[in-house]
């Protein structure tokens, strides 16, 4: 079974922020942020076609600034949020003038303008956009500038696109989007206390337990926040030797979660026992920068790392299915495929799938797709998207 | 001699002297009568010649003719002479021969005359001889019919005095056994009975021996009774106590009964001695002062602790104190007790036993009733109940026996109990007690394995924490001593760890030492002198199972194994082990993979001559463990020194405020401390690990100059990126330059070197500058602050790194990450970036 070769589709500036188009189901469609403090940052919207493995793109413009996190609404494909560095220019206007400025990163919501998908489609390999690309349409700020740099917004996981938590600093802001994600309230903050300065370096909101729970990353430790009280939880002391990076939880697994950071480690946990996690893998040589389960088929794990390589792993031990797909009796008619079926249920071995070298430079992000779940993308810093399925193997044998 | 005479014959010669000549007649007169027996056939040939002058067939006429014939006239006159000659001395012979005859025969006339007259005297002699015998056999005849009557008489008389005698014996017998009852002569008493007994079951219808044999019962039962007292009392010894068995038996005692009652009160006496034993056993509820100073053994143990545990506080935790075998009689001292008092009088109550019960001579009844089996039987029952109850006591012993110090006593304790139980053994042949006793020996032996292992590994757990405090002292001298200037750093890093190479070779000498000690304590067990040496379980499986594969081999599983926790715990915990120690760890995991192993494995197999029977751990797979330890222990070496360089980097960008920075001066201090660190570093390992080989460098690398892309190639790998005609290009430049670039692994495997270990500390360091700043957005002067740190580092990294291209590549990509993420890239003058640097 020859699996397809990965697609790769290169932008012109650096890029660190990738997400998949949550609300999309049917379309593959990413969206990535671009880093660029000279030119006006863009957001790529890269759809897949399956079938021909043909990129298409469009690009809508983000003045703001740089963009340094993306998210898209779980409820409103053309909903989404970034964290950004105030634009560039802007800030060295006020740099030269001043000579004293900062840089400051906020949060927004942006709405991509209804007709991007009509006109703005465009081969990959045209060097260059024959009109002006599109601006975003600004919906409203998360005005953290009373509590610091904002380093990601998060969407209510499977919410109707009404509720973000913005990570700013030593802060997690729950924000309500009223009017139309027009007008965004603070309805409540946690604050991180303690010695020294204190700042979340990532988070995740929790899709279990009725979404009230956020797992956050500061420094070498991870916290569990319940944001009805918007207290604590549980934290993970050195959860990592070093910086944790990333955080992921289980899709199926309600108290199962992993992460990732400096110490080239992958954890994954159970929140219930803190002390140990339940599994370490170490086969990035170095920082690993984000971690992805596989939306339905949590065994599939996707890590990122600044060794430019991204890992597929197969931690079936720890998975929802750790004996593989059960198939109801009734499915299987006659006792051959019977035999054959209990062969495949001896327990499997947790495993790397595959280590995809397609990169040059440190990948900062990766993501599974939200339509298919056999296909993810990932992104490194000097602006090359890669997208790569599932090996084809792999893929039958958990669905067979 | 006929030769002679042929000779003669022709008379060529003349008649020699006397003696000849007349032997020579002789013969001649012997010939001619035929007396010359031999000579007849061999002359008859010669002599049938008629020209023979002394053959029988000579013919005178014949003779004459043929002288006539062959002669000449001299000659026959010659012979003529001759001839008469002869016929003179012939004749002259023969006279003196009849002479001498003729009075031979004179004389033996006279002789036989003589005899003719004696035999008549003696005819008459013997008839008068004869006479006189008949006349003695007459009266002899007469003199044994008179004495007949009286001989019968006196063989009656002495059979009736046997008879009395008998009697009077039968008569006399209750009060002999009275007597002996009083003097306790119970054996003659017992053989009077025997003796009289039969007589007197015999005749005991008549009422005077009826009334001797009720006497005797009566006595007799006394007798018994006093008997089975003293056997019941059990003072009396074991050889009274088997007499008075003998003598029981005799009486018609039930065997099975006295069997019963021997082994009992033999029992209640072993049992005493186990007690005793038991209540050695028991601690002391105080020990005294007394108890404490044994004078024999405490000294020596003392002293072979000490080495044992290696620090100080060792014996203490060593030793549970309420156990401790000082306070106590030590093993070889109970064991002597045991061998002595219980297994020594269990020698003898078996002895005697057997002489009584087994061995007997069986006569009569007895035989019957197969006495020896049920006696060996009950023998072996009450044998083996007793020894079980001697070795738990001796189990329980040996298993207090905790302290690893003093072999000898152990084994020589095992020896002496082995070797006694050889003696029940030999007594008892069918007897499972020795194979028991060997049991506990075996087991005593894994025992002893185990705690030798449980010892090596607390003396290197505790070496390692000697090692820690060396590497700790020395260091935070240094660090206060040199932490001020900059030159002072590569001071710091003389001091500290000067004494590493010594701290291994100490460390490893010391660990082999204690090994090669335990080895020689152990191999006590299969010294020559030992009786259980040779048993098959000490040949075979303790050589090899016991010790090379329990002992040896999991220790060094053991090290192998705590070095690699220190990589795996450490990591966690955040880098508790001093980094010194993963490099002194590493290296000497390396040195027992390059040499140790074989060298211990080696030197066990030849001191215990291991025969490998079942598969042992080869030396190849415990050095590919050993080199993974050490591989492992050097990575994390690496990691953590990585880590700690990169720290202050990572503090060092993140702190700061590169947008608002102010003009590049200098060179940032914690450049110059990631430098200094780094040669310490590069010292450090340089104490314990070879240079390695680098690629061929230019011999002025530090002189090279960075504006070969900070400035003009900078120029034209950013330059595209700032004209929105050509955003494809953007990259162009430097992807192309990765392509021929290889990739850079960060936290790679390095190699056995000093070079390949500073080359993964300084690209884990710069790796994380490159990230560090990535993450943020520089200003002008942030970008040229940058520009000044990675000259000054070029300046100083090139030298330790295998090859310098990686140093440039990685510090090409920080500045030229720094100009992407700058708001106002104008980047320094080279000349002056030198020119900063310089200055220091």
């Amino acid at each position: 079974m020859e699996d397809d070769a990965p697609v790769i589709y290169g932008l012109e500036f650096q890029a660190r922020a990738l997400t998949s188009q949550t609300a999309e189901s049917d379309a593959i469609r990413f969206l990535v942020g671009t880093q660029s403090l000279k030119f006006d940052n863009q957001i790529h919207i890269i759809d897949f076609d399956d079938e021909n493995n043909i990129i298409s793109k469009s690009v809508l413009l983000h003045q703001a600034g740089e963009i340094w996190h993306i998210s898209a609404s779980p409820a409103d494909k053309a909903v989404l949020s970034t964290c950004y560095n105030k634009n560039a220019t802007q800030l060295l206007s006020i740099f030269v003038a001043t000579s004293e400025s900062r840089v400051v990163t906020c949060g927004a919501v942006w709405r991509m303008p209804p007709e991007w998908e009509s006109g703005s489609h465009e081969s990959p390999d045209d060097p260059h956009n024959s009109h002006n690309p599109q601006n975003l349409e600004l919906l409203c700020h998360l005005d953290n500038s009373a509590h610091g740099n904002a380093s990601s917004v998060l969407w209510e996981p499977m919410g109707d696109g009404t509720r973000v938590i913005s990570l700013a600093d030593n802060h997690a802001l729950l924000w309500d989007l009223t009017e139309s994600s027009t007008q965004a309230t603070i309805s409540s903050s946690a604050t991180l206390e303690g010695k020294g300065q204190l700042k979340f370096t990532s988070g995740k909101w929790s899709p279990h337990h009725n979404c009230t729970q956020l797992a956050t990353a500061n420094d070498t430790a991870i916290r569990g926040w319940d944001l009805r009280t918007m207290s604590q939880i549980y934290c993970i002391e050195n959860a990592h030797g070093q910086l944790v990076r990333d955080l992921d939880f289980n899709p199926n697994k309600q108290y199962y979660l992993a992460s990732c950071g400096d110490d080239c480690k992958v954890k994954f946990w159970d929140v219930r026992n803190i002390n140990e996690p339940v599994k370490s893998l170490e086969e990035h040589s170095h920082w690993v920068w984000s971690v992805r389960y596989n939306h339905s088929h949590d065994q599939l794990v996707l890590t990122g790392s600044s060794d430019s390589r991204v890992i597929l792993s197969n931690m079936v031990s720890i998975s929802s299915e750790p004996f593989g797909h059960l198939v109801d009796d009734d499915d299987l008619s006659d006792g051959e495929d019977n035999n054959q079926y209990d062969k495949s249920k001896e327990p499997l071995q947790d495993s790397i799938i595959s280590t995809y070298e397609e990169h040059e430079d440190s990948v900062y992000a990766v993501e599974w797709s939200s339509a298919d779940p056999w296909l993810f993308a990932s992104l490194s810093y000097d602006g090359r998207l890669v997208i790569n399925r599932v090996p084809r193997a792999l893929k039958y044998h958990i669905l067979l | 001699m006929d030769g002679d005479i042929n000779a003669t014959a022709p008379g060529t010669t003349p008649p020699d002297s006397d003696p000849a000549r007349k032997r020579r007649v002789h013969g001649m007169l012997k010939l001619y009568y035929g007396l010359n027996e031999e000579g007849k056939t061999v002359d008859q040939a010669e002599s049938m010649d008629p020209c023979d002058i002394n053959g029988p067939h000579f013919d005178p006429e014949v003779y004459l003719n043929k002288l006539r014939r062959e002669c000449s006239l001299g000659e026959l006159m010659d012979q003529e002479t001759c001839m008469v000659k002869q016929i003179r001395s012939l004749d002259s012979d023969m006279q003196t021969l009849v002479y001498e005859n003729y009075n031979k025969f004179i004389s033996a006339t006279d002789t036989i005359r003589k005899m003719k007259n004696d035999f008549k005297k003696m005819e008459d002699e013997m008839d008068c001889l004869s006479t006189n015998m008949a006349s003695i056999t007459d009266f002899s005849a007469r003199i044994s019919g008179t004495l007949q009557d009286q001989h019968a008489q006196i063989t009656k008389l002495s059979g009736v005095h046997t008879l009395l005698r008998k009697l009077q014996f039968l008569f006399e017998l209750p009060a002999r056994l009275n007597k002996c009852l009083e003097l306790q002569a119970y054996a003659q008493a017992v053989s009077s009975h025997r003796r009289a007994r039969c007589v007197l079951q015999q005749y005991s219808h008549m009422p005077s021996f009826r009334g001797i044999q009720d006497d005797c019962h009566a006595i007799m039962d006394k007798l018994a009774q006093e008997l089975r007292q003293k056997f019941r009392d059990g003072g009396s010894s074991a050889k009274d106590l088997s007499e008075c068995v003998e003598l029981l038996l005799q009486l018609d005692e039930p065997a099975e009964e006295l069997c019963d009652k021997f082994l009992s009160h033999a029992q209640s006496r072993l049992e005493a001695d186990l007690l005793g034993l038991e209540a050695e056993l028991r601690p002391p509820l105080s020990s005294g002062p007394t108890a404490v100073t044994d004078p024999y053994t405490g000294p020596a143990r003392r002293l072979s602790v000490e080495p044992t545990a290696g620090s100080p506080t060792g014996p203490s935790s060593l030793n549970n104190p309420f156990l401790s075998p000082s306070s106590r009689t030590d093993i070889l001292e109970f064991i002597d007790r045991g061998c002595n008092e219980f297994v020594s009088s269990l020698c003898l109550v078996i002895a005697s036993y057997q002489e009584l019960f087994v061995n007997r001579p069986q006569e009569g009844e007895l035989a019957s009733k197969n006495i020896p089996q049920m006696a060996i039987g009950k023998l072996h029952a009450f044998v083996d109940a007793l020894a079980t109850r001697y070795f738990s006591l001796v189990e329980r012993r040996i298993q207090e026996e905790k302290s690893v110090g003093d072999n000898s006593l152990l084994v020589r304790a095992l020896d002496r109990f082995h070797r006694r139980l050889q003696a029940v053994a030999k007594l008892l042949p069918g007897s499972a007690v020795p194979s028991q006793g060997t049991e506990i020996v075996v087991r005593a032996a894994r025992e002893r394995i185990k705690q030798y292992l449980a010892a090596l590994q607390s003396f290197y757990l505790n070496s390692l924490t000697d090692v820690r405090q060396a590497l700790a002292a020395p260091r935070l001298g240094g660090s206060s001593a040199g932490g001020g200037s900059h030159l002072g750093g590569s001071a710091t890093g003389k001091d500290a760890p000067a004494s590493l190479p010594e701290l291994l070779s100490t460390l490893s000498a010391s660990i082999l030492n204690q090994i090669k000690s335990v080895l020689a304590s152990v191999h006590l067990f299969t010294a020559k002198d030992i009786t259980f040496s040779n048993k098959p379980y000490f040949k075979g499986e303790f050589c090899s199972h016991g010790v090379r594969e329990s002992l040896v081999v999991n220790f060094i599983m053991f090290v192998c194994q705590s070095s690699r926790q220190f990589c795996e715990s450490a990591g966690d915990r955040g880098g508790s082990t001093p980094p010194a120690l993963l490099l002194l760890l590493s290296r000497l995991c390396l040195d027992y993979e390059t040499s140790t192993i074989t060298y211990i494995l080696t030197l066990t197999d030849e001191q215990f001559l291991v025969q490998h029977h079942s598969p042992v751990t080869a030396v190849t797979a415990l050095c590919g463990e050993a080199r993974e330890a050490a591989q492992k222990l050097l990575n994390h070496y690496v990691k953590v020194q990585g880590l700690i360089i990169s720290q202050m980097l990572r503090k060092s960008v993140e702190t700061r405020d590169w947008v608002n920075t102010i003009e590049p001066r200098n060179v940032r201090a914690v450049m110059k401390r990631v430098v200094e660190d780094t040669t310490s570093i590069d010292v450090q390992v340089g104490l314990l690990y070879e240079e390695g080989v680098r690629k061929a460098h230019s011999s002025d690398s530090s002189k090279r100059t960075f504006s070969v892309y900070s400035s003009s190639r900078q120029q034209t790998r950013y330059a595209p990126s700032y004209t929105p005609s050509a955003p494809m290009d953007t990259n162009l430049l430097s992807n192309i330059h990765k392509l021929f670039s290889e990739r850079v692994e960060i936290f790679s495997p390095v190699e056995f070197n000093k070079v390949s270990v500073l080359t993964g500390i300084i690209k884990i360091s710069l790796k994380t500058f490159l990230e560090c700043v990535r993450l943020r957005t520089f200003g002008r002067y942030g970008l040229q602050q940058i520009q000044v740190d990675c000259h000054y580092l070029q300046m100083y990294l090139w030298r330790f790194v295998s090859d310098e291209n990686l140093v440039h590549f990685l510090l090409d990509e920080i500045v030229g990450s720094t100009a992407h993420r700058c708001l106002d890239p104008a980047p320094m003058e080279q000349s002056v970036i030198e020119v900063i640097c310089e200055r220091g």
